[in-house]
């Protein structure tokens, strides 16, 4: 391993501008003339619009437009899109209801978009923004996951009368019935999954700007997949053609899912920029953020697992509601079905998986993916339904858990994936020795001698990255390929451009993907930059989430460089005078097999652009490749996480005192990152766990859509992580990568509760477990302790 | 309109500002300083810490006109050149950010801790005293150690 190859801890190349406030983000951007917007959002859940009246606000001073329903649909802007089809049972297609991106007729949550005010200052926006007179009837809400469905709830969309998206089910319902049959032991769970609201600390923000002279577009957005943004702008909301339209995410502040969508806001920036004629400029405020950014989660979910005498899982049996909101968000029909049901067989042999999953639409703000995305949801119930399951049977939640374990590969799971390596019992073995889980029994009593209540508990989880093959993913209803693009750009002396699909918004893909191209061509990282987030530099590409950056952006960097060092070999042996076949390249040298004649790669690239050593019929000047990489499986990063934990009954005060995780993400390209992408993943899971949740109320208002009341996990509220890995290479990619990012987020918010509930004498509780609900479960628990 | 002048990373500015011109929109819109960020509309973030005669204050929910006279510090004003301050640069020798967006807020506040509390923090202090700033990346872990660590490092710059 070099110093700054892959597996070292390298210090990462964008900090400096980062630590020196020199970030470029989207609201950092800013064109010569240009106005700003202000949207005028529905303050109802549901409601029929009869009148908007913006008189008052055009007559304000600095006003430039107020632009509405009537006037997207008059430039025949196509409505907002769900990118992934999913059938229902019976094999009807989803029932998507018309998304446009400015309501027409009727609003269906509170935020929704009514009108843009644009007008030179955002102070003089919002200001008349108050102005625009809106005439509203209001209609009764649907906000309730569980009974959003039923027999007269408010009707959402007229395509879906009974609020259904779709039925959708996976796997064998006989054999699992079947194996229920023969159980001696069933357990069953009720769990919900609670709102979440991703909230990366940089709100969303878009800059519209026309040209024109070339008639063309360009916008300047806070996104994760800026090529997918360019592609439902043009192809489906038909703004422009892709060759009349760039997309430029420059330094996003965090995602985690939420930047992945196309949402209204941007849409109407650029849009409205050739409307006014000016470039428009929007920047959520953090309120706006609330209302307006997907949410994650909100499933309501039934589960039972199977047993046999001996304690061998039989079967499993799953049915989940899950709200998608008002709309369907871009990915969102995907979040409750395919990233989530296909994941429900943990680390375990289950032979028999059963699931059902109703999409439901409510009107509240549309659900998609947040970090995870349906795995973190799979894994709390089949580690919730483990722990309880153990303490049913009266076995140690451990030994149950390796007794079930997965153990030889490949293994074909009942729901679609094909685990192609790891070690379970590994990591394990490991998180229970860091953990020193043989000695909780006198930790336990130390904690009670104090009037405190101690748990502990595990959370084995399994989660699928790297996705995915486009030819599977297209036959599961998918509307896009997922594979990645990279490009190698290798100047004449020697220093290279690479141009990626993927995109960085904190993952530090400017310092690892140089890494690898340093580690493959001996050269200096400092020789190397990493373009991204921009259409018009980097020509196609599927963006970064579920962590396939590494396991997929990165392949594709190695197919370019492979036929780089290909092409390089060849004007070498031009140079060195020997044939390709026998030219080595090691450590940065060319050089003729068994001689001493050799040249650098710096000369070699120059070589290649003056084209003077070999002629330019039979080999091309220049050094410059690119690749397409398509996956040839999903990767499976899985681990072990505990939590351990102090309840004080008096307060429902909790403490988690110690924290270990074991994970097998494959070969680290840096390690340092990697625990990054950890700690932030266990932090958002512990969030989930005790603290967050978005709230709405019978009428569909939000109640948590500030930092007042949302309560983020802030610094005070956590602690440092013991962190291991126990690497097994994948499999199925060439860098042996499974990747690293939303395995916290996962297998945290399993491993808090499963610890609370050992703490409170096996009492459930529900998520986020606020220190009130822990007071009544404590109070609960130490009841039934006394009269036992 | 009013009038307001003050020293913004040790250079004298002056300008006329609508009265309800808040410190951040100040240095970020009328002098383009965008290292100073908005993460919140209620005060909770510290995305937009700056420095005002010395504390750390959040400038989201400061009026510029207030600040005339003030001496403010930004993000932009602590690196000298190229070479970093030893809270900068312990972010990044510790991993203290990953997205970068908390980032300059944290450092404020950071260095100011330090003024405040000396250069010998442990880690219950660190995280105490970081109640007003939120990062939804790193977890917190690796801030926590960039600042035991960039506070050592200032006391012995100091030395
Ligand atoms: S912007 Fe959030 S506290 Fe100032
Ligand atoms: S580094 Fe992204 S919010 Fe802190």
């Amino acid at each position: 391993m070099t110093a700054t190859g892959i597996g070292a801890s390298v210090r990462r190349k964008e900090d400096f501008r980062f630590v020196t406030g020199k970030g470029r983000y989207t609201d950092d951007v800013n064109r010569p003339g240009q106005a700003h917007a202000y949207f005028v959002r529905s303050p109802h859940a549901h409601a029929t619009i009869n009148k908007i009246d913006a008189t008052e606000a055009l007559k304000t001073k600095g006003v430039l437009a107020v632009l509405t329903g009537d006037d997207i649909a008059a430039d025949k802007v196509g409505g907002l899109i769900c990118g992934w089809m999913i059938h229902s049972k019976d094999g009807s297609p989803m029932k998507a209801g018309a998304h446009p991106a400015l309501a027409q007729g009727k609003v269906r949550y509170v935020g929704d978009h009514v009108a843009v005010v644009i007008a030179e200052t955002y102070a003089i926006a919002r200001d008349a923004g108050e102005k625009v007179v809106v005439d509203y009837t209001v209609l009764p809400a649907n906000a309730d996951t569980a009974s959003a469905a039923k027999p007269g709830a408010p009707v959402v969309h007229d395509v879906a009368p009974d609020n259904m998206v779709y039925d959708w089910k996976l796997g064998d319902k006989d054999a699992t019935d079947a194996a229920f049959a023969k159980a001696k032991h069933v357990t069953k769970l009720e769990i919900v999954n609670n709102r979440l609201v991703p909230n990366p600390m940089e709100p969303r923000a878009a800059v519209g700007d026309y040209d024109e002279g070339n008639e063309s577009f360009t916008l300047y957005t806070t996104s994760q997949n800026p090529h997918v943004a360019r592609l439902v702008l043009s192809a489906f909301i038909g703004i422009a053609p892709e060759h009349k339209l760039r997309v430029i995410a420059p330094d996003v502040g965090g995602g985690f899912g939420s930047k992945i969508f196309i949402y209204a806001e941007e849409t109407i920036c650029v849009w409205a920029a050739k409307k006014v004629r000016r470039p428009v400029k929007w920047t959520s405020d953090r309120t706006e953020a609330f209302l307006s950014d997907a949410h994650g989660r909100d499933h309501v979910t039934h589960a039972e697992l199977a047993l046999d005498e001996a304690g061998k899982i039989l079967g499993l049996r799953v049915k989940t509601i899950a709200n998608l909101g008002a709309y369907l968000s871009t990915f969102s029909s995907s979040v409750p079905t395919y990233l989530y049901a296909p994941l429900l067989s943990g680390q375990y042999n289950i032979p028999a998986i059963y699931a059902e999953v109703d999409g439901v639409y409510t009107n509240t703000t549309p659900v998609d993916a947040y970090r995870g995305a349906g795995r973190p949801e799979a894994t709390f119930v089949v580690e919730r339904l483990m722990e309880v399951a153990a303490r049913e049977i009266g076995r140690d939640p451990a030994d149950f858990r390796r007794q079930n374990f997965v153990t030889q590969f490949p293994h074909q799971t009942p729901v679609i994936m094909c685990y192609d390596g790891g070690d379970y019992p590994k990591s394990l073995d490991k998180a229970l020795e860091l953990a020193d889980y043989a000695s909780i029994g006198k930790r336990k009593a130390e904690s009670a001698r104090k009037g405190l209540l101690r748990g502990i508990g595990i959370s084995a989880y399994i989660e699928a990255c790297g996705i995915a093959p486009s030819a599977a993913v297209g036959s599961l209803g998918a509307g896009v390929g997922l594979w990645e693009s990279a490009e190698v750009r290798v100047n004449p002396v020697g220093t290279v451009e690479i141009l990626t699909g993927s995109h960085s918004h904190g993952q530090g893909h400017e310092t690892t993907f140089a890494q690898l191209v340093s580690d493959r061509l001996g050269i200096s990282i400092d020789n190397v930059a990493i373009v991204h987030g921009d259409t018009d530099k980097v020509q196609m590409g599927m963006g970064t989430y579920g962590s396939r950056s590494g396991a997929v952006g990165m392949s594709a960097i190695v197919k370019a460089l492979d036929k780089i060092e290909a092409k390089a070999k060849k004007v070498a042996g031009h140079v060195l005078e020997a044939s390709p076949d026998d030219i080595e390249f090691k450590n940065g040298k060319f050089s003729v097999k068994g001689t001493d004649k050799e040249i650098d790669f710096a000369s070699v690239a120059l070589q290649a652009y003056i084209a003077h050593k070999f002629n330019g019929q039979e080999l091309e000047p220049g050094l410059k490749e690119s690749a397409f990489y398509d996956p040839t499986n999903f990767t499976f990063p899985a681990g072990v996480h505990i939590c351990e934990l102090e309840i004080d009954p008096q307060t429902g005060v909790v403490a988690i005192d110690k924290w270990t995780a074991v994970d097998d993400f494959g070969n680290l390209i840096n390690p340092m990152i990697v625990e990054g992408q950890v700690h932030g993943g266990i932090a958002q899971g512990i969030g989930q766990a005790l603290f967050e949740g978005a709230v709405y109320n019978k009428d569909g208002q939000l109640l948590t859509a500030s930092y007042m009341d949302y309560q983020m996990p802030r610094a005070g509220d956590l602690l440092s992580y013991d962190i291991a890995v126990t690497n097994t290479p994948c499999p199925s990619n060439p860098l042996g990568i499974k990747g690293c990012g939303e395995a916290g987020a996962i297998a945290a918010p399993p491993a808090v509760v499963n610890a609370l509930t050992d703490a409170l004498g096996h009492e459930d509780v529900p998520m986020p477990a606020t220190p009130q609900t822990l007071w009544r479960a404590a109070q609960r628990a130490v009841t039934k302790a006394a009269a036992q | 309109m009013t009038a307001v002048s003050m020293t913004v990373n040790g250079q004298h500015v002056s300008a006329e500002i609508d009265p309800r011109t808040l410190l951040v929109q100040f240095l970020r819109e009328h002098l383009r300083l965008t290292g100073t960020h908005v993460g919140c509309d209620t005060s909770q973030c510290g995305c937009c810490v700056v420095h005002v005669n010395g504390d750390a204050i959040k400038s989201c929910t400061t009026l510029a006109a207030t600040c005339d006279g003030a001496d403010v510090v930004t993000i932009e004003g602590l690196a000298k050149g190229d070479v970093l301050h030893p809270m900068q640069a312990a972010f990044r020798e510790n991993h203290g950010l990953q997205c970068g967006f908390c980032t300059p807020g944290m450092i404020m506040t950071a260095v100011e801790l330090v003024r405040r509390k000396g250069t010998d923090l442990d880690e219950h202090t660190i995280r105490e005293e970081l109640e007003g700033n939120l990062c939804r990346c790193t977890g917190y872990h690796n801030i926590v150690k960039a600042i035991g660590a960039g506070a050592q490092a200032m006391g012995a710059a100091a030395e």
